[in-house]
């Protein structure tokens, strides 16, 4: 071990540090006690990592039956039409309330932002905690609403339907809402966090672009967030209580709630997509081993995201019903906050240029986004044309552009920020073959899922239909084949991962050549982060790393400029 | 239907789609279906533009992409990245520039053709339409009501649309036309229908159990069939035996979506053996199906609720006269 180490610091980790056998923060402490009541952000973040990877697989679960049962166009022994409905309600609901809007911010930023502050924990340990507790509770109250009847209302709960379908719409509405609070505890600790913790040398401008997406992210969940309590209270109101607020027979305007619902659920959009971002950009710097291109525009895209995301609710209600002022200023918005999305991957692109590019797994994840996310913004393109929105409005195209935009963009990002920080969360590399089969088997598998749906959309089939005309049934059969497809690719990634963490390779420190601060400490990291607090540099000066063949990572550059 | 016949000729289509054309063919594109009003084909047009912008930036990603993976992998000799600039902000502005006034310019195609689809002209032809869960009923000028839609070609239509109960979605995709259909006000669309023929129309606004057989469809009449049509569909109660009106009300008036007359369990009690027979009640009691009991259980669904059953069924009161009510009679005594 290093004493006085250039990099890692007086007193701190050598190079190669792998901390598996040593003092670390999973060993550090010992019982599910030592979980449960652990103010530790790294562990916050592996439970929170658990439970989200469970309700995503719950959500994933629910969506290959569904499409089974498409497989033929009319109805079917797996489920009758009320289960169907209940089905996409709860593969939306589950993978939006309980996996993608915490994914990224609650599992891998938890885990990463402070190290990346080089920090010993977030501002607020104790409401991180309260935090991950309250999404438990929320979840347990959306699990309740299944047993008490499902709901079978869309993800959505658009009124009147929503107020006058059986009961446990309030159940999974009082979940939607204790999540609520949760997200917003997890953007209030960022925020501060990114405030206050920031290290010395670390100035605004020289943060990593992943904590420009948290923050980004953040201010959304702060801002939005309590609008969609709000409305989900108005909701719980009218239906217990009567008040009419929604249903027009009770003397409510049901569009009035579509704009509630969206004044959130918009902006939660971009709680989804930007800190997928964020890890893009880490990503796409290190593995073309240089530093990130046009730093400034895509740091302060993340910002004009999060602000235009405010303004654009309305192009979900163009063929609502609102005024066609109305639909002409949310249209012409829609079509502005496509430009910082297409600044950052033009930017992304650049970074590539005359770099040496490593094809590792997180890369080929890197590429897959821009390929996938490359679609689903171009898709956008079409939805925010009001003519061209009229027609493709609910249809299978709609559901195709959100797939392409959410899990081309979010999951695929999620997948690569998880195998980027994998070595170090868990102090184990995976196989890097099975994490490329894993790639590319997803890569196929969502292209064959949805670009079919692109097709079937445009030439008119509604989304959330049990029955469909037989003239879809091969586009249908096909998305469920890669629907299969991407469930395999899903089982050799979790197979990869976890036999990693039994069986993998001790991983070094910095096993990529990361410049951030995460990977001047050991993999993994022991309790207090760091041994002494680092002062940070570009946290793009990828090139002042070597690869150290006989170490298998990464180590500073002799005479470079590592700190 | 004539929707989406080229499914099958996926790799003749695909060449169609890489040159752009939403919808040339008579039976519908790679990616559009036919083509069957004026406004459809000012959509079809925005479409194309827009896809061929879409492929261009696809191509230009993706290209680079592949391009740089290629060119700059990382291999033996070529462990570092070569210098470049890290950032290069005259670049950077075109970037965002150029963009930006692709945009502006998609966003005016869309929104004039979304003007144009929204102002019907003066001398338009009127129908009413109600969405039920989960019917669409067509009520025509004369008072006529059909569970279908039908239209002379070349003349502009327009719906004033309104639902009985939920938000529901009105669509007509050959005609690029969609509408969400709210309770408790009324919404305008037109159209003016270029081709006859039978079109689909879907309920795009989930809705509950039925909603993706809330199908109905459009037909198209060519010059003076429609008037014939509509005067033949008016007097149907006078020209056919009160039976076989009867028959046709349960089809069009929505009975059929909930009720079957085979005997299976649908949201409501099955038709089929019902008349003359004893039907057991909520809360013990059994009563005889008879005239009067069918026609309370039309115009009071929930007086006497079968035992089994949900409370769902709306009131058919200021929906059907007493001549059809009692047309539909005969028609159950015909279910023996």
């Amino acid at each position: 071990m290093a004493t006085n180490d250039p990099v890692f610091g007086a007193g701190g980790l050598g190079a190669g540090q792998n901390a598996l056998g040593g003092d670390n923060y999973l060993s550090h402490g010992h019982g599910l006690k030592s979980w449960l009541l652990t103010l530790d952000h790294k562990r916050i973040g592996v439970m929170y990592l658990v439970s989200i990877l469970a309700s995503f697989f719950l959500g994933g679960i629910f969506a290959l039956l569904i499409r089974t049962k498409l497989l033929t166009p009319g109805s079917s022994a797996l489920m009758d039409a009320n289960t169907y409905n209940q089905m996409f309600t709860l593969h939306g609901a589950v993978m939006i309330f309980l996996f993608i809007i915490p994914g990224i911010p609650a599992a891998l930023g938890n885990f990463v932002l402070p190290l990346m502050l080089g920090a010993k924990d977030v501002a607020f340990p104790r409401l991180n905690l309260a935090s991950y507790y309250m999404w438990v509770a929320g979840a347990l109250l959306a699990l309740l609403s299944i047993a008490t009847g499902a709901v079978d209302t869309g993800w959505t709960f658009y009124t009147p339907y929503s107020t006058t379908t059986n009961a446990s719409v309030i159940t999974m509405v009082a979940g939607v809402f204790v999540l609520g609070f949760s997200s917003i505890f997890t953007g209030l600790n960022f925020v501060v966090s990114i405030h206050k913790l920031r290290p010395e040398g670390m100035s605004w401008f020289r943060m990593p672009l992943f904590l420009w997406g948290l923050y980004g992210t953040a201010i959304i969940q702060i801002m939005a967030t309590p609008v969609l309590g709000i409305t989900l209270l108005l909701l719980i109101a009218e239906r217990a209580l009567g008040v009419g607020i929604f249903d027009p027979s009770l003397g409510g305007d049901p569009i009035l709630f579509q704009h509630f619902f969206w004044f959130y659920s918009h902006p939660a959009v971009y709680i989804m997509i930007l800190p997928a971002m964020g890890v893009i950009s880490e990503l796409v710097s290190v593995f073309s081993r240089k530093h990130i291109f046009g730093y400034t525009f895509i740091a302060l895209s993340s910002i004009a995201i999060a602000v235009i995301s405010f303004l654009v609710w309305g192009h979900h209600m163009f063929v609502a019903g609102q005024s066609n002022l109305a639909s002409m200023i949310f249209s012409a918005l829609t079509f502005m906050v496509a430009i910082p999305s297409a600044v950052k991957v033009f930017n992304w692109v650049a970074t590539m240029y005359k770099g040496s590019i490593w094809l590792a797994t997180p890369m080929l994840y890197v590429l897959s986004f821009l390929f996938l996310f490359g679609i689903g913004g171009l898709t956008g393109l079409f939805l925010g044309a009001l003519a061209v929105d009229v027609h493709l409005h609910d249809t299978y195209f709609v559901v195709a552009h959100f797939h392409y935009v959410m899990f081309g963009g979010t999951v695929i990002a999620f997948l690569g920020g998880l195998h980027y920080w994998w070595p170090k969360m868990f102090g184990r590399m995976y196989s890097e073959l099975w994490g490329r089969v894993g790639a590319l088997l997803v890569f196929v598998g969502f292209n064959t899922t949805f670009f079919t749906q692109f097709v079937m959309g445009s030439h008119g089939a509604p989304r959330r239909s049990y029955h469909y005309l037989p003239e879809f049934q091969t586009y249908h059969q096909l998305s469920t084949i890669g629907s299969y497809l991407l469930g395999m690719g899903f089982l050799v990634i979790a197979v990869n991962l976890v036999h990693a963490l039994f069986r993998g390779r001790p991983a070094p420190a910095n096993p990529w050549g990361g410049a951030t601060l995460e990977w001047r400490t050991s993999s993994p990291p022991p309790h207090d982060n760091f041994a002494a607090t680092p002062v940070a540099g570009d946290p793009y000066d990828v090139e002042a790393w070597a690869f150290d063949r006989q170490l298998g990572g990464f180590v500073p550059r002799a005479g470079g400029s590592g700190s | 239907m004539q929707v989406g016949s080229g499914t099958l000729s996926l790799g003749h289509d695909l060449v169609a789609a890489l040159f752009g054309r939403a919808a040339t063919q008579a039976g519908g594109g790679f990616w559009m279906p036919v083509q069957g009003s004026t406004g459809a084909a000012a959509v079809d047009r925005i479409f194309d533009l827009i896809l061929w912008i879409a492929v261009f930036f696809f191509v230009l990603i993706v290209g680079l992409m592949v391009l740089f993976v290629v060119r700059y992998r990382r291999r033996e000799g070529r462990e570092d990245a070569e210098k470049s600039a890290s950032h290069n902000t005259a670049l950077e502005i075109t970037w965002t520039v150029i963009p930006i006034l692709i945009v502006i310019a998609i966003f005016a195609w869309g929104f004039k053709a979304y003007l144009d689809m929204n102002v019907a002209p003066a001398n338009s032809y009127e129908v009413l339409v109600t969405g039920q869960k989960w019917k669409w009923l067509f009520t025509y000028a004369n008072g006529h009501v059909d569970e279908n839609l039908h239209v002379p070609v070349d003349v502009p239509v327009r719906l004033v649309m309104t639902s009985e109960d939920v938000i529901h979605g009105f669509y007509i995709p050959a005609f690029r036309l969609k509408r969400d259909v709210v309770p408790g006000r009324y919404v305008r669309i037109w159209f003016r229908a270029v081709k006859t023929g039978e079109y689909q129309i879907y309920c795009t606004q989930y809705c509950g159990t039925g909603h993706s057989d809330m199908w109905a469809k459009v037909v198209v009449h060519e010059p003076g069939g429609f008037e014939r049509w509509l005067q033949e569909a008016s007097d149907f109660l006078k020209n056919m035996p009160p039976a076989e009106a009867g028959e046709r009300l349960y089809r069009t008036r929505g009975c059929a979506q909930c009720h079957t007359v085979n005997g299976a369990v649908g949201t409501g009690p099955t038709l089929s053996k019902l008349f003359g027979h004893q039907v057991a009640l909520e809360g013990g009691k059994t009563v005889v199906a008879d005239e009067n009991y069918v026609r309370e259980s039309i115009l009071e669904p929930q007086a006497k609720m079968v035992l089994g059953f949900q409370p769902v069924m709306p009131t058919f009161k200021g929906h059907l006269t007493d001549q059809e009510i009692t047309a539909i009679i005969e028609y159950l005594k015909t279910l023996e």
